[in-house]
């Protein structure tokens, strides 16, 4: 068996493989739904209804897609460059703390100040966090997907000292959470009396401005070069080390976004199941979205679509809601090899 | 003082080989699949998978070790999976094996919960017993940790042995790190590449579910979510750290475990001055920095992550 690249791919090709892709995802669940008893068209039917459905199911979906669209970013831009960043969960939280350590009255300002400080500050706190991983990758070689994962197991442990420390909230009844963030730092909701917030678009903007940096920017096409072939990068003049740093900056602050938005925008306060895997399921966005940030958009919603679908449908059938966790899980590794074979013509002999 | 004392008693080094156990089957099992050039990132599901799978088959009336040869098939069967898309395929073996993690989990705790829908408290299973060897299990401080552990921690020596056997004095072994090191010049010698190299994640990965059942047949005994807990990327660490050697991994496994249970001591002791996550944290931290200390040293298959295709140089 070989591969041999295609000399042309047709427009049937670049659109049959994907859907092809996802629609084997949907019959390996189908199966596994069987095993259940339940009839897979009910409960897919459940899953659309409770995600699409109705206007609630649907600003609910927004909603969950809001931090899987900047996770998903963070994830494209950095496996742009070939930065491996397996650690936006970690980003994510450090970006919530440090919205609610300045955010929960540490500084009164108005919301049209208050609002910038909170990004940039979660910005920097997810842009350090990764910065580590990559300093240690371009300084002593050390592989950052270890180091971006382990990391994710130290910042959760930091943030858990956090909550029951210094950020413990004295009025939250002993729980491990944090003050709420003071109201100028609340963003409104888009549609009153649902939970569907400003940092949709805020994410939606993100995304535009990441494929502005990536179309128009030189830094953009460094970071392409550098993802591309780093060593040809390197004869040619790109600081590739510097590239690599500033990749991991933007990635960080990315990933520390959706920690700011998921605080400000909904739960108001940190706690520990503020991200349940929002970092994990940005790659599979990433990955879904060909690493394109509009893609991104696009496929954090069809990504929420899914966990919102699956949990509602997990609650009036008796199927688990993990259903929709092997379902990304198979999109993810169907994609890629669908992406691959739109490129590659698989030979037997 | 009381610090310093805890090192001299027999439970800790006990507790040391026990916490090593489950590292030196997936350090070996990603040893295996690294020395043939191909990085596996699957093996944090594929424990989890190995957890899993091997408890219920206990659960459902199997016998132990039935549970761990089911842990391995079923460890083998992802392996087959992730080896037959980045190799023949060349899919990013980042990507492929962060998606092998994410199915294996998924479909671990899916079955867990088709299949117990209702409970409340984890279902129990009777795990393996401690076994002590007769005569060496008396000895001082080396007789608890070395001889008074359950079948499966004895198991986990022979696996190195095993596998440091292979790999340096079976022609099938020789086999397997030449591909990870030159494939092109393995192909020459009429070795078949693509062959090789997925007979190899599959038995890291079987080796990977074997350490994964560890933790449900041997450690515990029920089946919980996130139980696996980071096991799998410390192995990843853990092969850096050992140099791609089996008997460094099983060194390398068993300073980690004597770190955590002397973690787990001190927290006891001082935990009242110290908030107990800064000794959670250390095994995390232990494992990045000990990254960092051998990246300066370690010679690293040469073809690890490349993908090889037939005739392209």
């Amino acid at each position: 068996m070989r591969l041999e690249p295609r000399e042309h791919q047709s427009l049937a090709l670049l659109v049959g493989y994907p859907v092809l892709a996802l629609a084997f995802a949907a019959v390996v669940c189908a199966l596994l739904v069987m095993l259940t008893g339940a009839s897979p068209f009910q409960i897919f039917g459940l899953m659309l209804k409770g995600a699409l459905g109705t206007q609630f199911a649907f600003l609910e979906t927004l909603t969950r897609a809001t931090p899987l669209i900047f996770t998903g970013l963070a994830a494209a831009v950095a496996f742009r460059a070939k930065l491996w960043n397996i650690g936006a969960e970690a980003q994510l939280y450090m970006g919530a703390v440090m919205t609610v350590v300045l955010g929960t009255g540490f500084l009164p300002l108005p919301w049209p100040i208050l609002w910038p400080v909170l990004m940039v500050s979660a910005m920097i706190g997810g842009a350090l966090v990764l910065s580590v991983p990559t300093f240690l990758k371009t300084r002593f070689g050390v592989d950052e997907v270890v180091t971006t994962l382990l990391l994710n197991f130290i910042v959760l442990l930091f943030v858990s000292m956090l909550l029951e420390g210094v950020l413990k909230d004295p009025m939250g009844l002993g729980w491990p959470q944090s003050k709420k963030v003071i109201a100028d730092a609340q963003l409104p909701k888009l549609v009153q009396g649902k939970r569907l917030h400003l940092g949709f678009v805020i994410a939606v903007l993100a995304a535009l401005a990441v494929w502005i940096i990536d179309r128009k920017s030189a830094l953009g096409y460094e970071m392409r070069a550098v993802g591309h072939n780093a060593k040809a990068a390197h004869f040619a003049g790109i600081p590739v080390n510097r590239v690599l740093a500033k990749t991991a900056l933007l990635s960080g602050g990315l990933a520390g976004l959706a920690g700011w938005s998921e605080v400000t925008g909904l739960k108001g306060n940190l706690t520990l199941d503020l991200s349940p895997g929002f970092g994990y399921s940005g790659i599979v966005v990433a990955m879904l979205a060909l690493l394109h940030p509009i893609g991104v958009v696009a496929a954090a919603v069809f990504v929420a679509t899914v966990f919102v679908g699956a949990d509602a449908m997990s609650r009036t059938a008796g199927v688990p809601s993990y259903i929709a966790h092997v379902m990304v899980a198979v999109s993810l590794l169907s994609m890629v090899t669908a992406i691959m074979l739109t490129r590659f013509r698989l030979r037997w002999r | 003082m009381e610090a310093f004392e805890i090192l001299f008693t027999a439970s800790l080094w006990a507790a040391a080989v026990r916490i090593a156990s489950p590292l030196i089957f997936g350090t070996l099992g990603e040893l295996i699949c690294e020395r043939a050039g191909v990085l596996n990132l699957g093996i944090e599901g594929i424990m989890t998978a190995g957890a899993f799978s091997g408890w219920l088959t206990v659960y459902l009336g199997g016998d132990l070790w039935l549970g761990v040869a089911v842990a391995a098939l079923v460890g083998a069967c992802f392996g087959l999976l992730h080896g037959f898309m980045v190799v023949p395929l060349g899919l990013s073996q980042h990507v492929t094996g962060i998606g092998i993690t994410l199915l294996a989990t998924a479909l671990s705790y899916y079955s867990y919960r088709i299949t117990f829908p209702e409970v409340t408290s984890p279902p129990k299973i009777e795990p393996f017993a401690v076994f002590p060897v007769p005569g060496l299990g008396d000895l001082p401080i080396i007789g608890p940790a070395l001889f008074q552990q359950t079948p499966l921690t004895y198991f986990a020596f022979i696996a190195v042995a095993l596998v440091a056997w292979f790999l340096y004095r079976t022609p099938a072994g020789l086999a397997v790190r030449t591909v990870g090191e030159n494939p092109a010049a393995a192909e020459a010698q009429g070795v078949n590449v693509v062959t090789i190299r997925i007979l190899a994640v599959m038995a890291g990965s079987a080796l990977m579910g074997i350490g994964g059942s560890f933790i449900t047949l041997s450690a515990f005994n029920s089946f919980f979510f996130e139980m696996t807990n980071g096991r799998g990327w410390i192995c990843i660490a853990l092969v850096v750290f050992a140099g791609w050697q089996p008997g460094k991994a099983l060194l390398g496994a068993i300073l980690f475990g004597l770190f955590d249970a002397y973690q787990l001591r001190l927290q006891q002791l001082a935990g009242a001055i110290v908030p107990y996550q800064v000794f959670l944290m250390l095994p995390f931290v232990l494992s990045i920095i000990a990254l960092i200390v051998m990246s300066r040293r370690v010679a690293y298959p040469r073809a690890l992550m490349v993908p090889y295709r037939k005739g392209e140089r």
